[in-house]
């Protein structure tokens, strides 16, 4: 059953991700700019960008806050309306979210949206400071857990409820630094061994550095419109059939369970019943891996698997490039990076790239129906997208 | 007590100076909460009374925290677990007093309080967790 497009994405940008010493968020938010309207010659982009919604998680970073107008100058879009939403490492799939309520309502025909994070000239115990800000203060971070401390709760959990293994956490992480090394953009392009995952060091136990994603500078964006303008603007408009985003405790200790994110599921049975499509018609996702016991849970909550397949199906190759339902094709969070704010939208240009065909070395062929799926924090913030090519 | 510990984390804190490990429970529908609450989200009530808990559980899940934020740098490696609590609340906290190759999901721990570095909000003191059983 074909269900209609909640909006089109007509273009889309990325910058380079990565260490990008010297560039200010702005200035890296204005190249992932550039690419989007270089790819869109019949935009003519000051006139007809009605708004701009930017994901950008923390001040901190940059001593920079109102991050709305300030990218909105730097892309050439002033004196537009420009806001930002802030959904920690969802930052930007909330302002995709919210760009498809401006062009739903009729505010607006055509809106841009996107996101941001500057990151590596912190230390890293700053990042791992400034990432802690987007879980529970008086109780888990006055408790000092860290990021990964909280994601390693979740994976102890999962271990001992389903049996999981480190070694299928590590599986995650040397089949999305396979996809990565085919990605020109990622940030770090290279293959790693399950020996050189299982023998990196202890972040948090059982998660080890290359459990983790990277901290990474980076900029993402897409432009959207009404479906009935979007021929105007491309041959393959790329169109959002389902959006779905759900809400759940900040602190992980009071969800009603530690080895599945509520939020993602429920993000996820929305976004699947309004698009009347069933996870095994999927061809292609992109999936929150901020940690490998994430993307692992992710295929349970999304119902690639049953609860506590998660470990089972990535040994069994079913999401490497050609397995049966190919996941983080980009490289995801662990290998192409994780500037947090870009995030969410750095999905979406990879679904967009895959839908029209433009993924080269990691294309999956004949891609159709894609999703993505963009975690804040521990799990208080998921946003689901699922998209159809033409 | 009401009077004097309005239903706030900050009132939590103050709790764990004297060392007791405080719930606020609803007058009206009786749901207990941990964190406290000043409105009761089930049924919208203000009225609460405070709850001394036995502090005593079982660990729902663990990690041993090797990177650290920086004011906890110089306590790494330590081990962070979150507790079920027999009174009902999960919560999580600091384990000490064992060595983390014994600790084990499922194992009894109960609360104990560090109020040596008590100061103001929101530098509070704390609540950790140790084994239940004692060392003879």
């Amino acid at each position: 059953m074909v269900h209609k497009p909640l909006v089109s994405i007509v273009s889309a940008g990325l910058s380079k991700f990565g260490r990008l010493e010297g560039m200010y968020g702005r200035e890296i938010f204005a190249e992932a700019v550039k690419e989007a309207f270089e790819r869109c010659p019949n935009l003519n982009p000051a006139k007809d960008i009605e708004a701009l919604f930017v994901g950008h998680m923390g001040e901190s970073y940059e001593h920079q806050g109102h991050t709305g107008p300030t990218l909105a100058d730097w892309a050439g879009l002033l004196p537009k309306p420009s806001m930002r939403l802030e959904s920690a490492c969802a930052s930007s799939g909330a302002a995709l979210r919210t760009g498809i309520f401006a062009v739903l309502s009729g505010m607006h025909d055509i809106v841009m949206v996107g996101g941001v994070e500057k990151m590596t000239h912190r230390t890293t115990a700053e990042v791992t400071e400034f990432l802690a800000m987007a879980s529970d203060f008086p109780f888990e971070q006055w408790q000092g857990i860290t990021f990964p401390g909280l994601y390693a709760l979740i994976a102890t959990a999962h271990m001992h409820k389903y049996g999981t293994t480190e070694e299928q956490m590590a599986l995650v992480a040397v089949k999305n630094h396979h996809n990565g090394a085919l990605n020109p953009k990622a940030h770090m392009q290279k293959e790693v061994t399950l020996e050189k995952a299982m023998s990196s060091r202890v972040i948090a136990w059982p998660l080890k550095l290359y459990d983790c994603s990277l901290i990474t500078d980076g900029a993402s964006c897409l432009i959207l419109t009404r479906p009935d303008l979007a021929k105007k603007f491309t041959d393959i408009p790329i169109q959002i059939i389902g959006s779905g985003q759900a809400s759940d405790a900040i602190g992980l200790y009071e969800r009603e369970e530690l080895t599945t994110l509520k939020a993602g599921r429920l993000a996820g049975q929305e976004a699947y019943k309004m698009a009347g499509v069933k996870p095994k018609d999927l061809d292609v996702a992109e999936v929150h891996d901020c940690f490998t016991i994430a993307e692992i849970v992710a295929y349970e909550d999304l119902g690639l698997c049953k609860p506590g397949k998660g470990g089972s199906l990535v040994e069994e190759g079913a999401t490497t490039l050609d397995g049966e339902i190919p996941v983080n094709t980009s490289g995801g969070l662990k290998s192409k990076g994780h500037p947090v704010g870009a995030t969410g939208t750095a999905q979406a240009y990879e679904v967009y790239l895959q839908l029209t065909g433009q993924a080269e070395r990691r294309q999956v062929s004949g891609a159709e129906i894609a999703l993505s799926h963009n975690v804040g924090g521990s799990g208080a913030t998921a946003t689901v997208h699922i998209y159809r090519r033409g | 007590m009401s009077e004097t510990h309005p239903f706030t984390v900050e009132s939590f804190y103050k709790f764990v100076t004297e060392r007791k490990l405080m719930a606020a429970k609803c007058s009206k529908c009786g749901t207990l909460f941990l964190p406290p609450r000043p409105v009761c989200t089930k049924c919208l009530s203000t009225d609460f009374k405070w709850v001394e808990l036995k502090g005593k559980g079982k660990l729902l899940s663990y990690t041993v925290i090797h990177v650290s934020p920086v004011q906890f740098q110089s306590m790494a490696p330590y081990t962070v677990g979150i507790v079920e609590l027999e009174d009902g609340p999960h919560l999580p906290g600091m384990i000490c007093g064992v060595d983390p190759e014994k600790i084990r999901v499922g194992m009894d721990l109960k609360v104990d309080f560090e109020t040596s570095i008590a100061s103001e909000w929101p530098l509070w003191p704390r609540y950790f967790f140790r084994p239940s059983f004692s060392f003879l």
